[in-house]
């Protein structure tokens, strides 16, 4: 399905984000993508839909070249590629039925877009892709009146608009809390079962990949360190990947986090409703 | 046990050296002498500019604004023509001039003209400009109009290309994600972040030049300032005031309406 072969990125900086990365996913499959932040993560999942150029390397999705296409022919490569980002990334000013529309940028015309007069098929698919989101009484309003998970739900149908074959994911949960991060994680891996869409998901948080991804990809100073099931991320692996002292901080840092948790709810439990 | 020290002084940020410092305030101070004594001051003249001031004053106490009110009322329907037609025409130009001259959506070159455009029409006055387009289209608003317009574009390109840099690029990105095209993009990404700002400045720059409208007029390009230039030129300070006190009535009005009205849009 998504082929990456030998895939390069050297900043004009001169660091190298991303070294020889090659790897493909087949169709349906959600791979899970973990390492220290600086390990090209990001630089890795934009490199796939161009919004960063790559040095060298092929991209193939679908049997289709992706590297060294013309202006046009990449914006229609692009509407296959459907991006979720980390910061929501939705247009705040716009309305939330907007957004979900702008999914439809790359197959309609300018005057169609500026007019806002999609095709009914659109308009149809986006009030069905804000159901799903569980989104559907807020069309109307603003996207910058919605919570940190709605806006999310938002990047999502936005990025379902496109019918993409394959789905990027940026760090989807990370300006979100534990409980809405897995709702938002649970949301995600069903559509892409329901549909067989594969993913790359961008994530730092090893538990939640563990808990969600059917595979799992390690980077570490843009190379792959690891890539095997969320079962054969064993410790080693994970001190592999993030090196032993930053994975020991991590595990201890999560650690505290629990008994922070459950220390509060503990308190909680004691006050009188 | 150690002692700190109980004194601190700020130390000096920009010339640390003693002797740099002294000089150079002792040069300043030289130099701030020799330039008041070559300014030629002449008492018997500032007696004279006084005697006339308290005239225009008294002009100004007792404004006459019947006498001359036909001059009057058509310079000022000439200059709010002036005004509104030229903040409409310079936006309009404008718009298209400030995306080319935003370094993250516009081509190398495209920027490089846009902010040549740009940096012209800041560098010249208004004064200077109307001067030239008199002397180019003969006395009247249309001279007026054409040098607001110009001066528009200076100042509302500049400050949209400056929002345009500004903003939140995630969301920009996304919208190119999705395979918008570059009107789709400007459309979609650039245009819902900056349009408080744009329409917050178009509305100020109105204001604007209706005051540079009365300024304009008195070098001949129409207007209110061209009858203001009129009637001091004729002594009649009484219609002086009149003109001058409904300018500032208009302004007045302007600055609070367009506040009140960014204020609104925020």
């Amino acid at each position: 399905m998504l082929e990456l072969q030998g895939l390069t990125k050297t900043y004009k900086t001169g660091d190298t984000a991303l070294s020889d990365v090659s790897f493909s996913v087949p169709k349906g499959q959600i791979v899970g993508l973990i390492g220290p932040s600086g390990a090209g993560k990001s630089t890795l999942i934009r490199c796939i839909n161009r919004l960063v150029e790559p040095t060298s390397g092929r991209i193939v999705l679908g049997g289709r070249d992706l590297t060294g296409l013309g202006v046009r022919d990449l914006r229609a490569q692009r509407r296959r590629i459907g991006m979720i980002f980390q910061e929501y990334a939705l247009v705040e000013r716009l309305s939330v039925m907007e957004n979900v529309l702008s999914g439809r940028l790359g197959y309609v015309g300018f005057w169609a877009s500026f007019t806002r007069r999609f095709p009914p098929a659109d308009i149809q698919r986006a009030y069905r892709l804000l159901d799903r989101v569980g989104l559907m009484t807020h069309a109307d309003k603003r996207a910058d009146a919605l919570s940190g998970g709605q806006r999310q739900r938002v990047g999502i149908a936005r990025a379902l608009a496109q019918e993409p074959e394959l789905l990027l994911v940026d760090e989807p949960t990370a300006s979100l809390d534990p409980k809405t991060s897995r709702q938002i994680m649970r949301l995600l891996v069903e559509i892409c079962t329901e549909s067989g869409l594969p993913a790359i998901v961008n994530i730092h948080d090893v538990p939640l990949a563990q808990q969600f991804m059917q595979r799992i990809i390690g980077l570490r100073a843009g190379q792959v360190v690891f890539d095997g099931t969320p079962a054969q991320l064993t410790e080693s692996a994970l001190t592999e990947i993030y090196g032993s002292e930053d994975w020991t901080a991590m595990r201890k840092g999560h650690e505290d986090d629990k008994d922070a948790e459950a220390d509060a709810l503990r308190r909680l439990s004691v006050l009188p409703a | 046990m150690t002692t700190y020290p109980t004194t601190w002084r700020r130390p000096p940020q920009i010339f640390t050296h003693r002797g740099w410092r002294i000089g150079l305030q002792l040069a300043a101070l030289i130099y701030l002498v020799f330039a008041i004594g070559t300014l030629e001051v002449s008492w018997a003249r500032i007696a004279e500019g006084g005697e006339r001031g308290m005239r225009f004053l008294m002009g100004f106490l007792s404004p006459d604004f019947s006498s001359r009110w036909r001059d009057i009322s058509q310079g000022l329907i000439e200059s709010l023509t002036m005004t509104l037609t030229s903040t409409v025409v310079g936006v309009a130009i404008s718009i298209p001039i400030g995306i080319g001259a935003a370094r993250n959506v516009a081509p190398a070159w495209i920027y490089a003209i846009c902010r040549s455009i740009i940096a012209i029409s800041r560098a010249l006055q208004e004064i200077i400009v109307a001067i030239f387009f008199v002397a180019m289209f003969g006395f009247g608003p249309f001279a007026g109009f054409l040098t607001l317009s110009f001066a528009t574009i200076g100042f509302i390109s500049k400050l949209l290309a400056e929002d345009i840099e500004d903003i939140d690029e995630a969301q920009a990105e996304a919208i190119r994600a999705t395979g918008a095209s570059w009107a789709q993009l400007i459309n979609y990404a650039i245009q819902p972040q900056v349009m408080p700002r744009l329409i917050g400045l178009s509305l100020y720059r109105l204001d604007i030049n209706f005051r540079e409208s009365a300024v304009i007029g008195i070098v001949g390009a129409g207007g209110i300032g061209a009858t203001l230039n009129t009637a001091i030129d004729r002594y009649e300070y009484d219609s002086a005031g009149a003109i001058l006190l409904m300018i500032i009535a208009l302004v007045m009005v302007a600055e609070y309406s367009s506040s009140y009205l960014r204020k609104f849009l925020q």
